[in-house]
């Protein structure tokens, strides 16, 4: 929206608008100029006529916090949908947050345990890690991050997350199935839920996670809490940006995209982390759906040069009953190795690791292979290796959806199917604990 | 320029705004936005109004608030008590920040690159009467245990020493010398300032070959794509594939004297990383924690835009302000990509032109001016002096597709291409450095230099001559290797439509000595104890050992020996595991024995000998 002659606008400022339907709306300042200022109208503009009043509240957007958001839900300008009063607090939050300096983070480095295999075993997430979900529509990523919610532990503390929600343009029925996970497990009581539905204003999506996160930041920096947010869906975040940017006809990047998609995702993604002197942590977990599975595609681009990582899931092993369909080989967990080893997880953790990805991917070589020249064509130990990748796929990746691990028991898990290829081609693993951890050496030693 | 002087805004557009009313503003010059006055930089000039580009938020502010014109030019402050500290792009000590203000960052905060608060030693070089030209080193500073600051007198300013101080602790902005000249007395202290856009002169013609390799410790890169002290390298690739963790390796081991290590847009988490690793790491030359040689720049994803393309020229002045200085620095910029981004973003906003993928046209002269700041140069005054600045630039491509603006950009002024690849990461082979498509220009002499510089080596009871005779066949070695590798691409391609076990033996011992090759060389954790740093005899040591075992079971193959016989044998997985023995070198020589004496014995039992000590 533009408008003329206003005087004193402020960039970023809010605005009240007043239609002559006599509907509040609100909006912000995109563009503080002399002559002209932008609004950008937040929620829906169809009824909008030229004849607004306007009012400049001189303050950019904050919102209240309290301890008393736990529990509460409220909608993607943060009024409340449970029937419950406006939160009510003094406390005045930006939505935007500030950068967090560099030398005031400490480094996350406190192992989650999800209970799932692949996760744990070989894409370890820590408190404090930004780590997204690359996913496609129609993969069970809501499924697997509700299984990560209910099961998230660290090892030695009872203290549970508090969970923050923010749904992103979902549809009704997938931001149910959130809501009554959280209740079913008990979690609600120490979760907040931010809606914004599909058939809400898709403007109101570049404020959903922002305050999601607000949240977030007070519940784990200022009432020392674990927090786990969940962002679902962020494509759809992208694609309301990307509606914005093209209304503001600003010179598209890739994909119709603006060119600071990736500045802006940014001032999302990178509020993660652990604070120094503060006991609290915020792990965040955005689920993006890949557009046309296609993992350069800009969204998941641009995500996984800022997220610590990615877990990656593929349709294909969906479709053979794999779940979770996790593909560890373009997943990535970059603060796995300062969360795990001896005295925080298991000291053959990095090796075992390091052998699986190793070992995998020649299966997943000699699979492809097999697709040409057939399973006669493959010697000896290609015939191993593709052996051992079906049996990875069913009974390391594929678990139950209310079946939780142990790391140990996902780690012994991963010698078991070590232990199907020679021991010369193991040479990831460390000789020592060769001898200390494979089931024959083991089998050896109890022998004697 | 001059002095300063205010105006007022007529439109504020995130980063960008509009004033007017300062009649003489210049390009480059500082401005203090809105009553913060938040620091930014004049970017476009017209007849009636200007157009700056602000380093901070801009939030609150709008027309009809003011805008002060400096005067200046963007400027760092150089001198003791950079190394070992952190600052963001526009040179805000970030300890400071966070102590005054807590743990974010909050905007319109000043504080100054160099501590005031603190003392420095100073010892002069210099006495009174002495005449003084830019670049004379006027006396030391013991900056930290490893890297002795030296005072210079600064561009521009000659004359004779009128007074000095011969020894005493001072203050960074105190007097420690004045010279006198025609335009009167100058104090001189022990820091000065620079314009950041502008390159630091060194003497002229000064320019020296690049032929003195800057060790890395890193295997794919010392023996195969070396880079040169002064050159630069350029290493593109998608997410995930090792940008940062290179980076950080050549940070920690490459035998430079000081390291300027910039995150340009990247993630704070990394900073942290290398703010908790790095006092705990001991270089491994001079033994003292690698902090001490380090500066660190950061200017993360979420922080202002337009502070990004503050932050590398912050970034290369100060390296070349250490190289003035007569020291060999490496500039690490992760990444060139956040800061070219930031290019067109403030492009897009002054609505210039885009050509190529929203880029401005200028992107490439800007790259240009950028690696030119790099190489190996006779520095300014006396005593006469080399130093050296190393760019090593992290590059981003969307899609980690290389055929992109910035990439080709880069391409054409960086000697060195490490190519990242995808495919190599996803099973975790690290350095992901495809050893097939990347480059170096500078191999021939610095191979040579390489293997001259420890020439006089001797270890483990083996003297230097026999070193020197294994070094020797360096160059050899490193062609032999890629030239197996490059077979092997090739019979690879043969395996994956025939099948692996289809193929003769010869061709199956080409690729079983580019496994060794791949998993005993190639690949080198940087989180290994013993392999993190691979000291140059050890990379040429495991080199040999493996390239003498390929020329050895050659013999074997062409005399019918089955190729399985030579794959079974125990010595093959030791053999890519030696890299990461606790026996380091001592190690590989007594394998190396060992597996000779292996094949021998089988060539024994099919009824002939490996002539002893034959290499080919
Ligand atoms: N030399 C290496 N040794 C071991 N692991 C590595 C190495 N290089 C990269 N990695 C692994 O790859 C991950 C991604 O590397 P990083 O340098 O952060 O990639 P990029 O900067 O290109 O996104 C790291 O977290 C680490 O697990
Ligand atoms: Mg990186």
């Amino acid at each position: 929206m533009f408008v003329k002659d206003v005087g004193d606008a402020s960039y970023d400022e809010i605005v009240k608008i007043r239609g002559s339907d006599g509907i509040d709306r609100m909006g912000r300042v995109l563009d503080a100029g002399n002559e002209l200022t932008v609004v950008q109208v937040l929620g829906s503009t169809s009824d909008l006529q030229a004849d607004v009043a306007l009012k400049f509240t001189g303050s950019t957007f904050k919102i209240p916090v309290s301890d008393q958001v736990l529990g509460r839900m409220f909608n993607g300008l943060y009024r409340p949908v449970d029937g419950l009063p406006p939160v009510y607090s003094e406390d005045l939050r930006e939505t935007d947050g500030k950068p967090i300096n560099p030398v005031a983070r400490s480094q996350p480095n406190n192992f989650i345990q999800t209970g799932v295999s692949g996760i744990d075993t070989m894409l370890s997430l820590v408190r404090g890690q930004k780590l997204p979900i690359f996913s496609e529509s129609g993969l069970p990523h809501n499924r697997l991050a509700a299984q990560i919610a209910r099961q998230a532990s660290v090892k030695g503390e009872k203290e549970e997350f508090a969970l923050v929600f923010a749904a992103i343009g979902l549809k009704r029925d997938d931001a149910s199935f959130f809501v009554d996970q959280f209740r079913n497990s008990g979690a609600i009581e120490r979760s907040v839920v931010i809606l914004n539905l599909a058939e809400d204003a898709a403007v109101e999506r570049l404020l959903t996670p922002r305050i999601a996160l607000t949240v977030a930041e007070y519940l784990a920096f200022d009432m020392q809490l674990h927090v786990l947010v969940i962002l679902d869906d962020m494509t759809l975040y992208c694609e309301a940006l990307r509606e914005m940017s093209a209304a503001k006809e600003e010179v598209p990047g890739r994909a119709g995209y603006p060119g600071y998609l990736y500045s802006d995702l940014a001032t999302i993604y990178e509020r993660a982390g652990i604070l120094k002197g503060r006991k609290g942590s915020l792990t965040q977990m955005p689920i993006l759906t890949m557009p046309g599975g296609d993992i350069r595609h800009p969204i998941p681009d641009l995500t996984g040069y800022i997220t610590e990582g990615q877990v990656f899931l593929d349709r294909d092993l969906y479709q053979r009953g794999v779940y979770p369909p996790i593909n560890v080989l373009p997943s990535l967990s970059r603060l796995m190795r300062s969360g795990i080893g001896i005295s925080r997880t298991r000291e053959d953790h990095q090796d075992v690791a390091d052998q699986l990805y190793d070992t995998y991917s020649r299966g997943v070589r000699a699979r492809d292979l097999a697709k040409i020249v057939g399973q006669v064509g493959l010697n000896e130990r290609e015939r191993r290796f593709l052996e051992f990748s079906e049996v990875f796929e069913k009974r390391f990746v594929n678990q139950g959806d209310f079946e939780s691990r142990s790391i140990e028991e996902s780690l012994d898990r991963a010698w078991d199917l070590l232990k199907m290829v020679p021991e010369t081609e193991l040479v990831r693993i460390h000789e020592k604990f060769m001898e200390k951890y494979h089931p024959l050496h083991r089998a050896q030693k109890m022998v004697e | 320029m001059s002095t300063s002087q205010t105006g007022i805004l007529s439109r504020v557009a995130g980063s960008v705004v509009v004033g007017s009313g300062i009649t003489d503003i210049m390009m480059g010059e500082v401005v203090l936005v809105g009553r913060e006055e938040l620091v930014g930089e004049v970017v476009k000039v017209t007849e009636k109004s200007f157009t700056a580009q602000v380093y901070e938020y801009t939030g609150g502010i709008g027309p009809g608030g003011k805008i002060v014109a400096t005067g200046k030019r963007l400027i760092t402050e150089l001198g003791p008590g950079l190394l070992n500290r952190i600052f963001d792009g526009v040179a805000r000590d970030l300890e400071l920040l966070f102590r005054e203000r807590g743990s974010f960052i909050e905007r319109g905060v000043k504080v100054n690159t160099l501590r005031r608060d603190l003392n420095w030693e100073f010892t002069a070089a210099l006495a009174k009467g002495a005449t003084v030209a830019p670049g004379d080193v006027l006396g030391t500073v013991q900056e930290t245990p490893m890297v002795l600051h030296r005072i210079l007198v600064p561009p521009g300013m000659e004359g004779t020493l009128k007074q000095i101080e011969e020894t005493g602790n001072f203050k960074v902005d105190e007097s420690v010398a004045i010279v006198s000249n025609r335009q009167g007395e100058h104090k001189l202290t022990l820091m000065q300032e620079w314009p950041v856009k502008i390159p630091r002169p060194f003497r002229e013609g000064g320019r020296l070959g690049l032929d003195l390799p800057l060790i890395t410790g890193q295997r794919v890169i010392d023996t195969f794509y070396p880079i040169a002290k002064g050159g630069a390298a350029a290493i593109p690739g998608g997410f995930g594939t090792g940008k940062t963790i290179t980076l950080q390796q050549i940070a920690k081991w490459s035998d430079a004297d000081v390291v300027v290590y910039t995150g340009c847009g990247e993630r704070g988490n990394e900073m942290c990383d290398v703010l908790t690793e790095f006092p705990n790491l001991k270089d491994p030359r001079k033994g003292r924690p690698l902090l001490e040689r380090t500066i660190l720049l950061a200017n993360t994803s979420n922080m202002p835009v337009a502070a990004r393309e503050a932050s590398i020229y912050m970034g290369v002045t100060i390296a070349e302000y250490y190289r003035d200085q007569g020291y060999d620095v490496a500039l690490m910029m992760d990444s060139t990509s956040r800061w070219a981004e930031a290019l067109r973003e403030i492009s897009g906003r002054l609505e210039e032109l885009p050509v190529e993928q929203g880029y401005p046209a200028y992107l490439p002269d800007r790259v240009a001016e950028f690696y030119e700041r790099a190489g190996r140069m006779e520095v300014m005054g006396r005593p006469k002096r080399t130093g050296s600045v190393t760019i090593i630039g992290a590059v981003s491509p969307p899609g980690g597709d290389f055929n992109e603006p910035l990439t080709i950009a880069t391409l054409r002024y960086a000697g060195v291409f490490w190519a990242l690849d995808p495919e190599l990461a996803f099973s975790r082979h690290f350095p992901a450095i495809n050893w097939l498509k990347s480059y170096s220009l500078y191999s021939g002499p610095l191979l040579s230099s390489f293997t001259q510089s420890w020439g006089s080596y001797s270890e483990y009871g083996k003297t230097s001559e026999w070193w020197r005779e294994v070094s020797s066949g360096y160059e050899e070695y490193r062609s032999r290797a890629l030239e197996l590798l490059n077979d092997a691409a090739g019979i690879e391609s043969i395996a994956r439509v025939i099948g692996e076990s289809a193929l003769p033996d010869d061709q199956q011992l080409i690729l079983l000595t580019a496994q060794l090759l791949r998993e005993g060389f190639l690949r080198q954790s940087a989180f290994d104890t013993v392999d993190a740093y691979c000291e140059p005899q050890r990379q040429v040591l495991l080199l040999k050992m493996i390239l003498d075992f390929n020329a050895q079971a050659i013999k074997l193959v062409k005399k019918k020996v089955p190729i399985d016989i030579i794959r079974e044998l125990p010595q093959v997985p030791l053999i890519m595991r030696a890299k990461e023995h606790p026996g380091r070198t001592e190690h590989i020589a007594s394998l190396m024995a060992e597996s000779h004496k292996e094949l021998e014995k089988i060539a024994n039992s099919y009824g002939f000998t490996i002539k002893e000590g034959s290499d080919s």
